[in-house]
């Protein structure tokens, strides 16, 4: 059995943090994740306090949740007022506030809302309710889009008839672009691990190519991502960007080639609405037309309000690393995690949520 | 995004397997693992396999942060 | 009389008339009967003792109604008992209402109404008075189980003022998490199977040995709904102190943490039913740990942490990498989580 547990090893983080402020000499310098699961980890295991004070470590839009527009949840929810329609969800979704509430209050209103963990739950609840439409919520990046194409061929494969996803899937290179674009200076990119296991590190060459910026495809425990920050600051202080792999065990340069099949199989890259951020071209996956019956956006004629942004919200200026969530005017009041009001709170792991839960008050 | 969890392949049957890690198991999809022999790591995202741990380069790792400890 | 008994629970059962006899010989009396129960009054009359009394009313609703480690029965019972436990009361009489639902298999209620009986008689208490009304099929999850409890405060503590003081040292009796994973595991709907299994037990007799160790055990805490994180932080703010406590210290099993990682859980807001988290003057730290590890449910007791004075946050925690943490209130339920 594999022991994991030096990936936390506290020794060993002193020293990954004294190797990087060693090599930094005090150089300001800003380093951007776009991954949730990394904006938890830096948060949850405090690394910020571990990094010389020049070192700063920004969130990008990472969190699938968080940058997936109010229209998509006002999608779903009419979808679940209808009495034969069975939502299916991820956790994920529950609580994330649309115009039109909530997918847990149109649950306590009576609609038919079902979390599940996988999306081959949601198929087999549409084979054992044959009478109800099953309608699942597809949301999250180049990880999660297999699984719910392998569920698209399942559900063909057995000729199902009352199964249908609601696609809000989006793809990550394209936002890297957007913000090595704006004019915000990031130095490095810590790359996200999970989805770079699927599509490889081919991909983020041309931040190196055409923005001179570097990235490290960084694992989640927080030795993997203190690692990653040591090459990142190195790439500066050489000034030698390049695309590394530091999650070596996980992914390959070339990626998952059979989930990438899954992928092509099913979806074709689409224009994506980012909240926060705007319209991103090619940065989603809508379904294509040979699996258009399991396409719940073509199968239901819903129409809904098109998406409008909160008066006073800052997300998109923090979604690109603008600036920090305290210095949005809605933060702490009335924005908090019981009570979202902008995208960067509504998730757990949301840039303003994982700032609220574990940095608000002051820890000295 | 993007929990995964590593944990080792204990049985298969065609598509569908049974992961298990800390005494917890799961079953999963292994549609993204063609080749995957019981035995090997995987690491399990929403139900699914999405990779196989390459046991090499983890040990490899994992010896690179326990020297850096021993160190500090 | 003799009569066939029934297999189903029928709205009947709850109309006070002779078929809710029926339910009260087969089912409750056999179980529960005691001579102030059999007496079958409106009320119970009881003894009071010397000194204070202690007070506390509970409600069980749990899906599903049967863990590994218990079922709703034992919840009803080591919930109420615990709650008067903590405060430093001796637990005594128990009262069990029940609603049930209609179409409720009897056997289940016996099964349920057993383990009731058992851990009452291992937690050394009575259930002196009870109620039975029955829902039409679909309004209730089969069985809601309200207890509450009597209990006599031992004259020597003055744990009933729960209060922690500045520099005291904090205890956990158990393995944190057990509870809230074995439940999640049994309901199979988050696709992960495991053995965990629940924590629910009676701390009375654990809590007896700690306060015979010493007599400055300042606040004591049963840790349920919302897990550690959650006692820690009503302890904080109810003393306007900070508690600071050390992750590495936390005892967690193997199958919690991983069960845990799996669905994005934090084992600090994971339920428990069997531990308790106790503020101890610093000089009886040891003394009190060591009679904590004395009793079978209090074996793998801990340190994992310290009270110091009030700042902005009530409650921190020293990370396995030595970093800090805040550990904040829960806000709603946990939910599984992908991302």
């Amino acid at each position: 059995m594999i022991d994991f547990k030096p990936l936390r090893a506290a020794g060993a983080a002193r020293v990954l943090a004294d190797k990087i402020a060693e090599i930094s000499t005090g150089q300001p310098m800003r380093f951007m994740e776009v991954c949730g699961t990394h904006t938890m980890a830096i948060a949850k295991y405090g690394l910020r306090t571990l990094l010389p004070p020049e070192i700063r470590l920004v969130s990008g839009p990472g969190c699938p949740v968080c940058v997936t527009p109010n229209a998509y949840l006002d999608h779903a929810l009419r979808l679940a007022e209808r009495s034969e329609i069975i939502i299916t969800t991820f956790g994920d979704m529950l609580r994330v506030p649309g115009t039109l509430g909530s997918l847990e209050s149109a649950r306590s209103e009576g609609a038919d809302v079902r979390m599940v963990s996988s999306t081959l739950e949601a198929l087999a609840l549409a084979e054992t309710h044959p009478q109800r439409e099953v309608v699942f919520l597809g949301v999250g990046f180049e990880t999660t889009a297999p699984t719910v194409a392998a569920a698209l061929l399942e559900a063909q494969r057995k000729r199902l008839t009352n199964f249908s996803v609601l696609t809000a899937h989006k793809t990550m290179p394209m936002p890297l672009r957007v913000l090595s674009e704006d004019t915000l200076q990031i130095d490095g990119f810590i790359l996200p691990g999970h989805v770079s296991a699927i599509i490889g590190s081919a991909p983020y060459s041309f931040l190196v190519d055409e923005f001179n910026t570097g990235g490290v495809v960084s694992g989640f425990e927080p030795l993997d991502i203190l690692e990653s920050l040591y090459r990142l600051v190195r790439q500066v202080k050489q000034r030698q960007p390049a695309i590394e792999n530091q999650y070596t065990r996980v992914v390959r340069s070339e990626g998952n080639t059979a989930a990438q099949a899954l992928i092509h199989h099913t979806f074709i890259p689409d224009d994506a609405h980012w909240r926060g951020l705007g319209m991103i071209p090619g940065s989603g996956l809508s379904i294509v037309s040979d699996y258009a019956a399991f396409d719940a956006a073509v199968k239901f004629d819903i129409s809904v309000p098109a998406s409008k942004e909160p008066d006073g919200c800052r997300c998109g200026e923090v979604l690109k690393g603008v600036i920090e969530p305290p210095a949005c005017p809605l933060y702490g009041s009335p924005c908090t995690p019981e009570h979202p009001v902008g995208a960067c709170m509504v998730s757990s792991e949301g840039t303003c949520a994982a700032h609220y839960r574990f940095l608000n008050r002051t820890l000295q | 995004m993007c929990l995964a969890v590593p944990m080792k392949l204990i049985d298969k049957r065609e598509t569908r397997g049974v992961v298990e890690a800390g005494g917890v198991r799961r079953e999963v999809g292994l549609e993204m693992v063609p080749g995957v022999v019981l035995g090997d790591y995987v690491i399990i995202h929403a139900g699914f396999a999405i990779q196989r741990l390459d046991e090499a380069e983890a040990l490899e790792t994992l010896a690179l942060f326990k020297e850096m400890d021993d160190l500090a | 009389m003799s009569h066939t008994p029934e297999k189903k629970v029928r709205l009947a059962h709850g109309g006070g008339g002779r078929l809710s006899r029926q339910l009260l010989d087969d089912v409750f009396l056999p179980v529960f009967g005691n001579t102030d129960l059999n007496r079958l009054n409106d009320s119970a009359i009881l003894h009071a003792g010397p000194g204070q009394l202690a007070f506390t009313t509970d409600s069980y609703v749990v899906d599903p109604l049967f863990f590994p480690g218990g079922n709703i029965g034992s919840l009803a019972v080591c919930g109420t008992v615990n709650d008067l436990a903590v405060m430093g009361a001796e637990p005594r009489y128990l009262s069990a209402g029940f609603i049930l639902e209609e179409g409720l298999p009897i056997d289940t209620l016996q099964a349920v109404v057993h383990t009731m009986g058992e851990t009452a008689k291992a937690a050394g208490v009575s259930i002196v008075t009870g109620d039975t009304k029955v829902v039409a099929r679909g309004q209730a999850d089969g069985i809601f189980i309200n207890t509450a409890g009597i209990g006599y405060i031992d004259h020597r503590s003055r744990v009933s003022e729960s209060r922690l003081c500045e520099g005291d040292v904090i205890l956990v009796s158990g393995p944190l998490g057990c509870h809230g994973m074995a439940v999640i595991s049994a309901r199979k709907a988050l696709g992960i199977e495991s053995e965990i299994q629940s924590d629910v037990a009676p701390l009375n007799g654990l809590v007896k040995a700690m306060m015979n160790a010493s007599p400055n055990i300042h606040a004591m805490r049963d840790a349920t709904r919302g897990g550690l994180a959650s006692v820690l932080n009503e302890m904080a703010d109810q003393a306007g102190l900070h508690i600071e406590i050390k992750e590495a210290k936390l005892p967690i099993r193997d199958e919690v943490n991983t069960a845990c990682e799996l669905l994005g859980f934090d084992p600090v807001y994971v339920a428990n039913e069997g531990v308790l988290v106790a503020s101890v003057a610093q000089e009886d730290a040891e003394a009190v740990l060591h009679a904590m590890q004395g009793v079978t449910v209090g074996a793998e007791a801990r340190i994992i942490g310290r009270v110091c004075q009030g700042t902005g946050s009530r409650v921190t925690m020293e990370t396995t990498l030595g970093t800090h943490r805040i550990v904040d209130m829960l806000s709603g339920e946990q939910l599984p989580r992908i991302c």
